[in-house]
C-alpha cells in the first residue's frame, strides 16, 4: 500500500506528458512550413534531432540507473523538435548530433534531469554549436518558394537523393559550395550592411524584404523561426490549452515592439521599423516557445512579466548593437540565469497580509 | 509599484479567461472568483436529487468523547446505566470543548477505547450504547420559541449545552464563535452553503428540505450576536436551493438578509475565501473574521441551531451524503452520531468492502480511514466509498517538479506551492515558515493541477508537523533546562546555607567554647575579661 495516501483523492488529468504534447502539436505548423521551405532536408534534421536527443537521454538515464520510463514523458523528443527548429537547414549531420548530445547531457543530465536544468537546453545546444561553428550556424539556406529567389533557385529541394547527399556528405558531394546554395537572413543582412555605414531601411530597401513574406515564413533563416503566422498558431494554441501563459510572450514580444518604435521614431533611416524587429528571426519561436518553457522561466504571473520584459531588452538590445545580428537566443539563455532571484522576490501576495 | 502590477495583470487575466472560455479542459480546470486562484474539480454530486432519508437504529451506537476541537469530554454516565435520548454523556472539561449526547435511548454497553474516523486510524475514549428501540426522548430542555425575546447569552449558553459544533467539517465548538466582543461588533452574519466539495450534496439537501428552520436559525444567530445583516451564499450550481432559500427568506419576512448566488469555484466554502468573495475583504493574517465584523455558520450548523434552541433537541443526528464509485445506492441520510459506518454502507447496497478506500469528507480534503469500524462523528459530512484502483491518491505516481507554476496560480492564499514543497521535502522548515508555511489552508487546488503528480499538501502537512513537534520539543527542551537551573540554583543555595549554617554552628560553638573560658575567667578577673573577649571577637571577625 502506498503510503502517500494524503488527500486530495481526486485529481485534474494534466500531466508532463500532455504538456509536452501539446508544445509538439503546437511546433507542427511550424514544422510543416520548414518542410514547406525545406523539403527533405527539414525533415532529415527533425526526424535526427529527435532520435539524437532520445537516444541520449536514454543512455543518461541507463547510466545514472533512473527508471527509464522517464523517456516516455517527451521533453527529450520535444528538446529534438526544438533544437531543430533552430538550426540551418544545411547544417552537417554530425553538428546537429552534437548539438542533441549537448542539449540532453550538457544542459539537462548533468543539472540532474528534467525540472532541474536552469538553461533550455535546446538553447544552450545552440550556443554550443553557434559559438563553435559559426560559419555553418550563419548560413542559410535559400528556400524554395521564397518570391525573389524564385528564378535563380540553386537546389531543388524537394528531390530526395540530392537531399539525402547534400544531408549526409555535404554540399561538395552534390557539387556546390556552401555559399552557392546560401544566403543572408535579413537581420543578418541589416548588421551587415549597419557595418558598411548602411542604414536599415535602406539594406532593407536591397533585400527586397517584405512584411508579407516574413509573416508567411517565405524567407531565409532557420527551419522554424521564418513563418510568425506558423509559430502564432501554434502559440494561440498553448494559451487555449493553457499549457503556457500570456505573460512571457506578451510582454517578450511587446517590449521589443516597444523599443523598436520608439528608437525608429527617433531616427528613422538608421533603426529598422518595430514590425520588422516583430517578424524576423526567432522571435515569435523564442517568445512563444523557448521563453515559456516551464522549467526554465518564472513561476509566479508578475516574475514572468518580468522576465518576458528583460528577454525583450536583451533581444532588441543584441540585435541593436551587439555584434551577433540575432539575440533571441542569448537573451533567454541570460534571463534564464535571473530566474531565481526573479522567482525570490517577486512572489504573489498571501492572502491577508 | 507592485499593487499597480497586480492590477493589470487581474485586469488582463480576466479578460483572456472571458476570451478563452470555449476551450476546455485546463483552462476550464482554473477559475477567477472573488478570490484569486481555484479550480474547477468535477462535480460529481450524484446525490443532488436524493431526498434526505433516515436509517433504521443501528445495533450499537459508538460515541466518541472527542468529536470537536479542543478538550475530551468526561463521561458522566456508568455502564449498564440506561440513558434516553438527547441526555448528556459526556460533560465538557475546559472552555474550548463541546458535550457529548446520546442520540436514542438505551443501555450504555461499556465506556471503553475504541477506533475513530481519523487517518491513523488511532482509537479514543468512547460511550458505547445499545438502543431499546424505545427512542424515548430526555425532555429536560425547554423549547425558546420566542428566542427574539431572550437574552443573548442564554442563547449562547444553549447552543453550549447541546454540543454544537461546526458542522461543515472544522468541528470547532459554536459558542466561542458567537462570542460577544465589544471592540469588534458581528456586522454581517454568513451563511456558508457554498459546497464546493465535490461528491458532497448534504448541505444542497439540507437547503432545499429544511430551508424554514435555516432561516429561523439565521435569526437566531443574528439575535445571539447582534448583526446587522445576513447573507446567505450558495453556489450558482445550486439553482433549486437558491429559489428555496429565497422563497423561505420571503414566508419568513426577515428583514437585512440576502440570498447570494456566487460562481461556482473551489474552495470557496473555505471560510476565509467566502468571506472574500462576499465582502471582497480579506480576514487580516492572525486576525478572526470577528475582526472585521463577519460571522461565518455553515448551513448544517444553523440548522442545529434552531434545532437546539426552538425545539429543544440537542445535537444527536447529521446530515451525511454517502457516496463514492463503490456504493450501489449512494444516498443523503440523515443519520444519528455514532452509527458505524459499516452499517451506514450496507444501508446503501455496499456489505463487501474489499478492495474499497473510505474517505471521510470530501475528495478534496477528505482524509483516508485506515479503519473501516469506526463511527460517524460531528464532523462526517460526507462518506466516499471509492474502488482502491480508481482513488488516484492511492495510484499517482510523483514526477519531477516542471515549475509550470499551476500550482501557484491555483493556489487561493497566494502561496507558490512548489517552492515550498521544494523546502518542506528537505526538511528546511524555517525556509518554509519563510515561504508561508502555515498560511496553508490544505485545500488541495495544487495537487489537483501538478502535471507532476506531486502530492504537495502531504508535504506541507509533515512540515506543519514536523514544526509543531520540533516547537514542542524545543519548549520541552527550555522547560528542562529551566528546571535544570533552577535545581542548580537551589542546590547551590541550599549548600551556601547549609555552609552558612555550619559557620554558624561552628561559631557558636566556638562562641559556646570561648564563653566557658569567659564564665571561669570573670570570676577571678571579672572586668578584664570581659574587655579581653571583646578584643578577641572584634579579631576574629575582621
Amino acid at each position: 500500500m502506498s503510503l502517500l495516501i494524503s488527500s486530495p483523492h481526486a485529481h485534474g488529468g494534466d500531466s508532463i506528458r500532455a504538456n509536452m504534447l501539446s508544445v509538439i502539436i503546437a511546433l507542427l505548423p511550424a514544422a510543416g512550413v520548414s518542410v514547406y521551405l525545406f523539403g527533405w532536408l527539414a525533415l532529415f534534421l527533425i526526424v535526427l534531432c529527435m532520435a539524437g536527443c532520445m537516444v541520449s537521454e536514454w543512455v543518461c538515464l541507463k547510466m545514472m540507473g533512473r527508471p527509464l520510463t522517464s523517456l516516455g514523458d517527451g521533453s527529450a523528443a520535444l528538446t529534438g523538435l526544438l533544437l531543430a527548429l533552430t538550426l540551418p537547414a544545411a547544417v552537417p549531420w554530425w553538428m546537429a548530433l552534437i548539438g542533441c548530445v549537448a542539449a540532453i547531457v550538457l544542459a539537462k543530465q548533468v543539472y540532474g534531469g528534467l525540472g532541474h536544468n536552469p538553461f533550455n537546453p535546446a538553447l544552450a545546444a545552440r550556443v554550443v554549436l553557434l559559438i563553435s561553428f559559426p560559419l555553418h550556424m550563419t548560413a542559410w539556406l535559400v528556400p524554395m518558394h521564397a518570391p525573389v529567389f524564385a528564378a535563380v533557385l540553386p537546389l531543388n529541394l524537394y528531390d530526395f537523393n540530392q537531399c539525402w547527399n547534400l544531408f549526409w556528405l555535404g554540399p561538395e558531394a552534390i557539387g556546390k559550395g556552401l555559399d552557392a546554395i546560401t544566403m543572408a537572413s535579413p537581420l543578418g543582412h541589416v548588421k551587415t550592411e549597419w557595418s558598411r555605414g548602411v542604414g536599415a531601411v535602406e539594406a532593407l530597401r536591397n533585400y527586397d524584404y517584405s512584411y508579407l513574406d516574413a509573416f508567411l515564413g517565405r524567407e531565409a533563416g532557420s527551419l522554424g523561426e521564418t513563418s510568425a503566422l506558423a509559430l502564432l498558431l501554434g502559440g494561440v494554441y498553448l494559451l487555449a490549452r493553457h499549457t503556457i501563459s500570456w505573460h512571457i510572450p506578451l510582454s517578450f514580444i511587446l517590449t521589443v515592439y516597444v523599443l523598436a518604435a520608439l528608437f525608429n521614431a527617433m531616427n528613422p533611416e538608421h533603426f529598422a521599423p518595430p514590425l520588422f524587429h516583430v517578424l524576423a528571426g526567432g522571435l515569435m519561436l523564442g517568445a512563444f516557445f523557448m521563453a515559456t518553457d516551464p522549467v526554465s522561466s518564472p513561476v509566479t504571473p508578475r516574475g514572468q512579466i518580468v522576465f518576458g520584459v528583460g528577454c525583450g531588452l536583451l533581444t532588441w538590445s543584441i540585435r541593436s548593437f551587439g555584434g551577433y545580428p540575432e539575440g533571441v537566443m542569448f537573451s533567454i539563455l541570460l534571463m534564464n540565469c535571473a530566474v531565481p532571484l526573479i522567482d525570490h522576490y517577486l512572489r504573489p501576495r498571501v492572502y491577508g497580509k | 509599484m507592485s499593487a499597480l502590477l497586480d492590477r493589470f495583470t487581474s485586469l488582463i487575466s480576466k479578460g483572456a479567461a472571458k476570451g478563452a472560455a470555449s476551450s476546455k479542459e485546463l483552462k476550464a480546470m482554473i477559475g477567477t472568483g472573488g478570490f484569486s486562484g481555484g479550480v474547477h474539480p468535477k462535480q460529481m454530486k450524484i446525490t443532488a436529487t436524493s431526498p434526505i432519508v433516515d436509517l433504521p437504529l443501528p445495533p450499537r451506537l459508538i460515541l466518541p468523547l472527542k468529536q470537536h476541537i479542543g478538550q475530551i469530554c468526561t463521561p458522566i454516565v456508568e455502564v449498564g446505566e440506561r440513558v434516553l435520548r438527547g441526555q448528556k454523556i459526556g460533560k465538557s472539561e475546559g472552555y474550548v470543548s463541546a458535550p457529548v449526547h446520546a442520540p436514542t435511548s438505551g443501555r450504555v454497553l461499556a465506556i471503553e477505547e475504541h477506533a475513530v474516523p481519523h487517518p491513523s486510524g488511532m482509537g479514543r475514549l468512547c460511550i458505547i450504547i445499545e438502543p431499546d428501540g424505545l427512542d424515548e426522548a430526555d425532555e429536560s430542555l425547554p423549547t425558546i420559541s420566542d428566542y427574539r425575546g431572550e437574552d443573548p447569552g442564554i442563547i449562547r449558553e444553549r447552543i453550549r449545552l447541546s454540543g454544537i459544533v461546526g458542522l461543515g467539517g472544522a468541528v470547532f465548538p459554536t459558542f466561542i464563535k458567537m462570542l460577544r466582543d465589544h471592540r469588534h461588533p458581528v456586522e454581517m452574519v454568513i451563511l456558508n452553503g457554498i459546497e464546493c466539495e465535490p461528491y458532497l450534496t448534504c448541505d444542497h439537501r439540507l437547503m432545499l428540505e429544511h430551508s424554514a428552520a435555516i432561516v429561523r436559525g439565521l435569526d437566531v444567530i443574528m439575535h445571539a450576536v447582534e448583526a446587522q445583516c445576513g447573507v446567505i451564499a450558495i453556489e450558482d450550481n445550486k439553482p433549486d436551493a437558491i429559489a428555496a432559500m429565497q422563497q423561505a427568506l420571503a414566508e419568513a419576512s426577515i428583514e437585512h438578509v440576502e440570498v447570494r448566488a456566487l460562481p461556482t469555484l473551489y474552495p470557496q466554502g473555505s471560510e476565509k475565501q467566502l468571506i472574500q468573495s462576499v465582502t471582497g475583504r480579506q480576514v487580516p493574517a492572525g486576525k478572526l473574521p470577528l475582526h472585521i465584523g463577519v460571522l461565518c455558520q455553515n448551513v448544517g450548523t444553523t440548522k442545529a441551531i434552531y434545532d437546539a434552541v426552538c425545539l429543544g433537541q440537542p445535537l444527536t443526528r447529521r446530515v451525511v451524503t454517502v457516496s463514492g464509485d463503490a456504493v450501489p445506492e449512494p444516498a443523503n441520510i440523515s443519520v444519528r452520531i455514532g452509527t458505524p459506518i459499516p452499517f451506514v454502507l450496507a444501508q446503501c447496497g455496499l456489505d463487501d468492502l474489499n478492495g474499497v478506500r473510505l474517505i471521510h469528507g470530501g475528495p478534496m480534503m477528505g482524509e483516508r480511514l485506515p479503519r473501516m469500524n469506526v463511527p460517524l462523528v460531528k464532523s462526517t459530512n460526507g462518506l466516499l466509498a471509492m474502488r482502491q484502483e480508481a482513488l488516484y491518491s492511492e495510484n499517482a505516481v510523483e514526477e519531477p517538479c516542471i515549475r509550470c507554476g499551476h500550482c501557484v496560480e491555483v493556489c487561493p492564499v497566494g502561496l507558490v506551492p512548489n517552492e515550498l514543497a521544494w523546502h518542506c521535502r528537505h526538511d528546511q522548515f524555517d525556509r518554509g515558515q519563510e515561504y508561508d508555511l502555515f498560511d496553508c489552508i490544505e485545500c488541495g487546488c495544487c495537487s489537483y493541477v501538478c502535471p507532476s503528480h506531486i502530492p504537495l499538501v502531504h508535504y506541507f502537512r509533515y512540515a506543519k508537523g514536523q514544526v509543531a513537534k520540533i516547537e514542542k520539543e524545543r519548549a520541552f527542551a527550555e522547560l528542562s533546562k529551566a528546571r535544570s537551573e533552577a535545581r542548580d540554583n537551589r542546590l547551590a543555595h541550599e549548600q551556601a546555607e547549609r555552609a552558612a549554617r555550619r559557620s554558624k554552628v561552628r561559631k557558636q560553638q566556638s562562641d559556646a567554647a570561648s564563653s566557658t573560658v569567659g564564665d571561669k575567667a570573670p570570676e577571678s578577673k571579672p572586668d578584664t575579661g570581659a574587655k579581653d573577649m571583646e578584643t578577641k571577637d572584634t579579631g576574629k571577625s575582621t
